[in-house]
C-alpha cells in the first residue's frame, strides 16, 4: 500500500431500508492521521454509514475500499476499532470484568486456536493504562459510571491496535465533566499516537471544536472540509431545516 | 467404602452424573448471559421426542435424542436468523411441537409408562453401560468444543455486534453453541430428566452470578455448584429412594438460596 492511499474510500455508496433511502451516492475518503467528524440529524444515515464501513451492512450500490482492498476481500477487520453508541447502556448484568472486556479487543487479532501471549497481555495492559482505567481492571463493568464504561470500550478498541478508531455518539449518557476529558483524550490519541479517528455525533458544537475535518450527512453529503469553511448557515439549513439556524447562532455566541 | 458404590449401576450413575455436572452449567452459562435459557427447556423437549422415536424404533433412545435435538438446533437457529419469527416464538414452537410429536409416538407404541417416567424426571438405576460410554464420549466433545473456542464464544455472547465488526464468524459460532447445547441436553436427560435439565443448566449459573465475579470465575463457580448438586443429589436419590433429577435440582436450589443469603446486595 502506498503512503498516499487512503485508509477508507467510499465510491457512490447508496443504501436503503426497504423503500427508505438513507444514503445516496456517497463518495469520500479518509486518510491516515485524519480526525473526521461526521454530523447530521437523527435518521440522516450516520449509523448506517458506520455499519457499512464496519462490514455489518453491505451497500446496495457503490464500492467500499478499506486499506486498498475491496471490503468483500478485507479480512483484517480488527484494524478498524469501533466504539459503539450504546456503551453507556451496555448490559449491566453481564458478569464481566473490565479486563475481560478489554481483552476481547485482541481476540480477532490472535485468531482461532491460539492463546493470549505475553505480548497480547502487555498490549492489553497498555490499553488499560492509556485509557486511565488500569485501577478498575478487576471491577465488574456494571459497577462503573457511564464515563468510565466509555473508557473501557475505548481501551477495548485500542487493544486491537487499530489504524482507525470509529466512535458512534460516544458521549451519550456520559456527564459533561467526563466528556471534556474524553475529548482531550481523543485529541491526544490523534495527535500523539497518530490514530485516525472518525467521530460520529449529532452535536455540531463538539464536532466543530474537536475534529480537523467535518462531513455533513443528511442522506447525501451536504459538506466536507475544514469545520470553519464548511459549517455555514446554508449547510446547517440543509441538515436541520430552518428553525435550527438561530439556535446554532446562539451557541456560537456563547463559545 | 460406602455401600452405595458396591452397585455397578450407582457407579455408572455417578460417572455419567459428574460428566453432566461439568458440561451442563458450562453450556448454561453461555445461554443465561445471552438471555436464552429457554433454549435448554426447548431442546430438552425435543430430546424427549427423540427418546420416544428411539423407543418406538428399538434403538438407543439417547442416540435418537441427540440426533433429533441437533437437527432441531439447526432448525431453531436458521428460523431465528431468517427474522420471520421472533426468537422467543421459535422456542415456543419447537417446545410444544416436539411434545406433540412425542405424545403421538408414545400413543402409537403402548405400554412403556414406567420407562417414560424415568426419562421425564431422571433415573439412576437405568444408566446402561452403553449409555455411559455415549455420555462420557460426547461430554468430552462438548467440553473440548467450548474450551477450544472459549474466547470466541465468550466474545460472541458478550457483544455479537462488536464480535462481528472485528471479523468473527458470529453466526457460525452461534450455531456451534446451539449444537453443543443440544448434545449436552440430550445426554443429560437420562439422569436429570427432560423436565429438569433446564434447571441444572440455569440454577448453578444464577447462583454463581450472585458473587459478582467476572465471566471466567463465575463459570468455574457454577461448575462447582453443579457438581456438588449432582453428587449430593445422587446420594440423596439412593438413600431416600428419590427421583435423581428432582434430588439434584433441589440441591441446586439450596445452593442458590444460600448464595442469595450469603451475598447481600
Amino acid at each position: 500500500m502506498s503512503v498516499e492511499e487512503p485508509y477508507i474510500t467510499l465510491n457512490n455508496v447508496s443504501f436503503s431500508y426497504g423503500n427508505n433511502l438513507v444514503l445516496e451516492n456517497l463518495s469520500f475518503s479518509v486518510h491516515k492521521g485524519e480526525y473526521l467528524g461526521i454530523i447530521g440529524p437523527n435518521g440522516g444515515g450516520k449509523t448506517t454509514l458506520t455499519n457499512i464501513i464496519l462490514g455489518l451492512l453491505h451497500p446496495m450500490t457503490g464500492t467500499v475500499t478499506l486499506f486498498g482492498k475491496d471490503h468483500h476481500d478485507f479480512k483484517e477487520k480488527y484494524r478498524i476499532g469501533y466504539v459503539p453508541q450504546r456503551v453507556a447502556q451496555t448490559d449491566k448484568d453481564f458478569p464481566i470484568t473490565v479486563l475481560e472486556v478489554v481483552r476481547t479487543g485482541r481476540i480477532a487479532r490472535i485468531g482461532f486456536l491460539k492463546r493470549f501471549s505475553k505480548k497480547d497481555k502487555e498490549i492489553v495492559d497498555r490499553a488499560l493504562d492509556l485509557a486511565g482505567i488500569a485501577k478498575y481492571r478487576d471491577t465488574l463493568i456494571g459497577d462503573l459510571s457511564g464515563g468510565e464504561r466509555q473508557r473501557v470500550f475505548i481501551a477495548r478498541a485500542l487493544a486491537s491496535e487499530p489504524d482507525v478508531l470509529i466512535l458512534d455518539e460516544p458521549t451519550v449518557g456520559v456527564d459533561i465533566a467526563a466528556q471534556k476529558t474524553f475529548y482531550e483524550f481523543l485529541t491526544s490519541l490523534n495527535r500523539d499516537h497518530h490514530l485516525t479517528i472518525l467521530f460520529i455525533s449529532h452535536d455540531i458544537d463538539v464536532i466543530s471544536h474537536e475534529a480537523k475535518t467535518v462531513l455533513c450527512l443528511n442522506r447525501n453529503m451536504v459538506c466536507h472540509g475544514a469545520p470553519e469553511d464548511s459549517l455555514n448557515e446554508e449547510v446547517l439549513r440543509k441538515l436541520y431545516g430552518d428553525h435550527v439556524k438561530n439556535i446554532s447562532h446562539n451557541d456560537h455566541n456563547h463559545a | 467404602m460406602l455401600d452405595i458404590f458396591q452397585y455397578d449401576f450407582m457407579v455408572r450413575a455417578f460417572e455419567a452424573g459428574i460428566a453432566i455436572g461439568i458440561v451442563a452449567p458450562i453450556i448454561g452459562m453461555f445461554l443465561v448471559v445471552r438471555r436464552y435459557s429457554l433454549l435448554a427447556d426447548t431442546l430438552a423437549h425435543v430430546s424427549f421426542a427423540g427418546v420416544a422415536i428411539g423407543i418406538f424404533l428399538s434403538i438407543n433412545p439417547i442416540l435418537s435424542a441427540i440426533v433429533l435435538s441437533v437437527v432441531a438446533a439447526f432448525g431453531i437457529e436458521s428460523l431465528r436468523n431468517s427474522g420471520r419469527i421472533f426468537g422467543e416464538s421459535v422456542l415456543a414452537l419447537f417446545l410444544s411441537g416436539s411434545l406433540a410429536v412425542a405424545v403421538i409416538i408414545l400413543s402409537l407404541a403402548k405400554g412403556f409408562n414406567a420407562n417414560l417416567f424415568s426419562y421425564l424426571f431422571g433415573s439412576i438405576s437405568t444408566v446402561s453401560l452403553s449409555d455411559l460410554w455415549v455420555t462420557l464420549g460426547l461430554a468430552v466433545v462438548v467440553f473440548l468444543g467450548v474450551i477450544i473456542f472459549y474466547k470466541e464464544l465468550f466474545f460472541a455472547s458478550f457483544d455479537p455486534e462488536l464480535a462481528e465488526a472485528s471479523g468473527l464468524p458470529v453466526k457460525r459460532l452461534n450455531i456451534m453453541m446451539v449444537v453443543l447445547a443440544a448434545i449436552a441436553i440430550a445426554l443429560s436427560i437420562r439422569i436429570v430428566g427432560v423436565l429438569l435439565i433446564g434447571a441444572l443448566m440455569v440454577i448453578p449459573v444464577v447462583s454463581a452470578m450472585q458473587y459478582g465475579k467476572g465471566f471466567r470465575t463465575t463459570l468455574m463457580l457454577s461448575v462447582f455448584f453443579s457438581l456438588l448438586s449432582v453428587i449430593l443429589g445422587l446420594f440423596a436419590s439412593y438413600y431416600f429412594n428419590l427421583a435423581s433429577g428432582g434430588a439434584i435440582v433441589v440441591m441446586a436450589l439450596i445452593f442458590f438460596v444460600a448464595s442469595l443469603l450469603i451475598v447481600k446486595k
